[in-house]
């Protein structure tokens, strides 16, 4: 599958594109298929994201799963800093990356 | 230390204001992120893994306590609670947002800082050594050199737009304590029959290709430096390649073209450089150097130390250095604690740290490229007071240039180049060295890890050097031995086949058993490895 991910312009924050728009985390992204480069470059025009990009993903039963690793940190945070992260409660987020 | 005059002020607001513009357009959609991307990284904006990232710059490592508690302000108000001091020696907060930046370079300005020249095909931040003014073994202090040559470099319009990024340092002692013979040009201040002058090296550097400097000029007169620096920019500038950006340093240049030739080439423009007239008057450097006049040392002051508590002793032996004045030292303040994140400070540390510099080391502090900080002048007679304090804080693991005190960039967890994570493999070696009492006996071990092939973790000057790669969408880490930046200047060597990150941890230590096994009374790991060679120590490695 593929996913559309990018930067809100204004905070910087990871966003991940569900379809109606973006969301910080990464279980509400959709399959974006070929649709990526156009829905990426609609939405870089309206300034809803900074520097968006297509990734390869798998589908897994927690939702997707970015296929490589620095996207995989990217949708959660630092793995050095669990408080930091998307889930800080989780101690289990960091397995979950690597 | 260097204060503003109105011009350097009134151009520091002017940038923060251009840049509040520049955001404010960038906002409403009246400029794309192509179009906006050169101007945020002029103001030291980057867009990293998670979030933006604001690179502050530190000259040549120094620091009021009042600009140190700004960092700490920042820290908190606007990032999340901490900071990243790193090996260029300044500061970066990972957490900024885009529309409080131009808030930030203006709360910066009113302490004298700035986020100029950490980003770009500019003159960056200069780099001096962190002992300056305070090292028994300089032949002057390098500071109003280095604020000279930041004078000469920020907003040189000849040079905002080079073929690369350009990196300069400035030492003043024969001890290399700032990497000078890996950098663009570096700069060592000497004094021949009576004069003060410079040593120039040219075309230094890590990344892909790491090179030492050639030696270019034995010796230029002092009132001449920033001539024939400008000369030497002038022949890269002309010549570097614009083409290709891996071939655009100017070491790539001196590669090609030949130390002899890159040199005449430079006398040339030397020669008709000399005539403009941009060597500063006497009456300017004086008023710099003005600025760096010694502290009000005092007098008669005793230079012994009460030793009784053991744990004290341990950091003073390890992270207390020398000073020249009778009665003072220098501490190193590590912010390498086991389990911590090398060159990490709280905002509370960095408060505690301000303080001490304000109440113990008149008011200055500095940042090392080994992401430490040192209190330059301490009386002895306060060093178990500031040990206290510093213990409370956190910040007195007594590691200095140990196998633990680790080089480390931020890597994959926030770098948006890095290959591999930097900061849990130098978590694990730390975690596997972490009885003192091994690390000491062990001696100067300087170990340092880059996430990728950029080398911001200087893995090419490490005794132990190692590189994260991304192998098959994996981790994996390459070692290399033999590596130094500081005086004694050498490449690591790549032992071979890379591992993984617990794969690499167990080939360290037997290295490290290697070492212990071959090594003779008083030599580091690397005397050990340049006596004894490379083989022995891959044979150690691989079997």
């Amino acid at each position: 599958m593929k996913l559309l991910t990018g930067n809100d312009l204004v905070t910087g924050d990871v966003t991940w594109w569900t379809g109606q728009g973006w969301s910080r985390h990464v279980e509400d992204a959709v399959d974006v298929g070929d649709r990526g480069e156009g829905i990426a470059k609609a939405e870089e025009g309206a300034r809803r994201v900074n520097v968006p990009y297509v990734i390869d993903a798998v589908e897994t039963p927690e939702g997707p799963r970015p296929a490589h690793i620095k996207d995989r940190i990217r949708a959660l945070g630092p793995t050095v800093r669990p408080d930091l992260t998307l889930k800080p409660a989780d101690p289990e987020a960091g397995s979950w990356v690597i | 230390m260097y204060q503003y005059d109105q011009y350097d002020q009134s151009m520091v607001d002017a940038r923060v204001e251009e840049f509040r513009d520049q955001v404010k357009r960038r906002l409403a959609g009246q400029m794309t992120e192509d179009q906006f991307k050169p101007l945020r990284l002029m103001n030291g904006l980057y867009l990293q893994l998670h979030a933006y990232m604001l690179r502050v710059a530190v000259p040549y490592g120094t620091l009021s306590s009042r600009q140190m508690r700004m960092l700490g302000h920042i820290a908190r108000k606007y990032d999340r609670g901490y900071g990243h001091f790193t090996t260029r020696q300044n500061l970066q907060f990972n957490w900024i947002k885009l529309e409080d930046a131009p808030d930030i370079l203006a709360e910066l300005a009113t302490v004298e800082m700035h986020a100029i020249q950490t980003s770009g095909n500019c003159i960056r931040n200069i780099s001096s050594d962190q002992f300056a003014g305070a090292a028994a073994d300089e032949v002057t202090d390098p500071r109003p050199w280095a604020e000279l040559l930041r004078q000469w470099s920020t907003f040189h319009p000849e040079f905002t737009y080079l073929p690369r990024k350009f990196k300069i340092a400035v030492i003043a002692a024969a001890e290399d304590r700032a990497a000078m013979r890996l950098h663009d040009i570096g700069i060592e201040l000497l004094r021949k029959d009576g004069v003060l002058g410079a040593k120039i090296f040219v075309g230094g550097g890590m990344g892909r290709t790491p090179m030492i400097s050639h030696e270019i000029r034995d010796f230029v007169t002092a009132d001449e430096l920033l001539s024939y620096l400008e000369a030497c920019l002038r022949v890269y500038n002309r010549y570097g390649r614009r083409d290709n950006i891996y071939k655009a340093r100017i070491k790539i240049l001196l590669h090609e073209l030949g130390p002899d030739e890159y040199r005449r080439q430079v006398e040339e423009e030397f020669a008709k450089v000399k005539t403009l007239g941009i060597d500063p008057p006497v009456a300017e450097l004086e008023r710099i150097s003005a600025f760096f006049a010694p502290p009000a040392f005092e007098t008669g002051l005793s230079d012994v130390v009460d030793r009784s508590d053991p744990d004290f002793a341990v950091w003073l032996d390890q992270n207390v250095k020398p000073h020249k004045q009778p009665g003072y030292a220098i501490v190193n303040i590590s912010l390498k604690p086991v389990g911590g994140i090398p060159g990490d400070a709280s905002a509370d540390q960095i408060d505690v740290m301000a303080d001490l510099g304000e109440r113990y080391s008149f008011d200055e502090l500095r940042v090392t490229h080994a992401q430490n900080i040192v209190l330059p002048h301490v009386r002895k007679a306060d060093l178990y007071a500031v040990w206290q304090t510093l213990t409370e804080a956190g910040l007195a693991e007594a590691n200095l240039d140990l196998i633990s005190d680790i080089i480390a960039c931020p890597g994959l967890d926030y770098c948006s180049l890095a290959n591999a994570r930097s900061i849990p493999l130098a978590q694990k070696i730390a975690e596997r060295f972490k009885d003192l009492d091994r690390q000491r006996d062990l001696g100067e071990l300087k170990l340092k890890i880059s996430g990728c092939i950029n080398a911001c973790g200087h893995h090419h000057a490490g005794h132990i050097g190692i590189l994260g790669v991304d192998k098959k969408g994996k981790e994996n880490y390459q070692l290399s031995l033999g590596g130094s930046g500081a005086e004694d200047v050498s490449l690591a060597k790549i032992t071979g086949p890379g591992f993984d990150e617990d794969g690499v941890v167990d080939a360290i230590e037997r290295v490290t058993d290697r070492f212990v096994q071959v090594r003779e009374p008083g030599e580091r790991f690397l005397d050990t490895y340049r006596r004894v060679g490379f083989e022995t120590f891959k044979e150690a490695i691989y079997g």
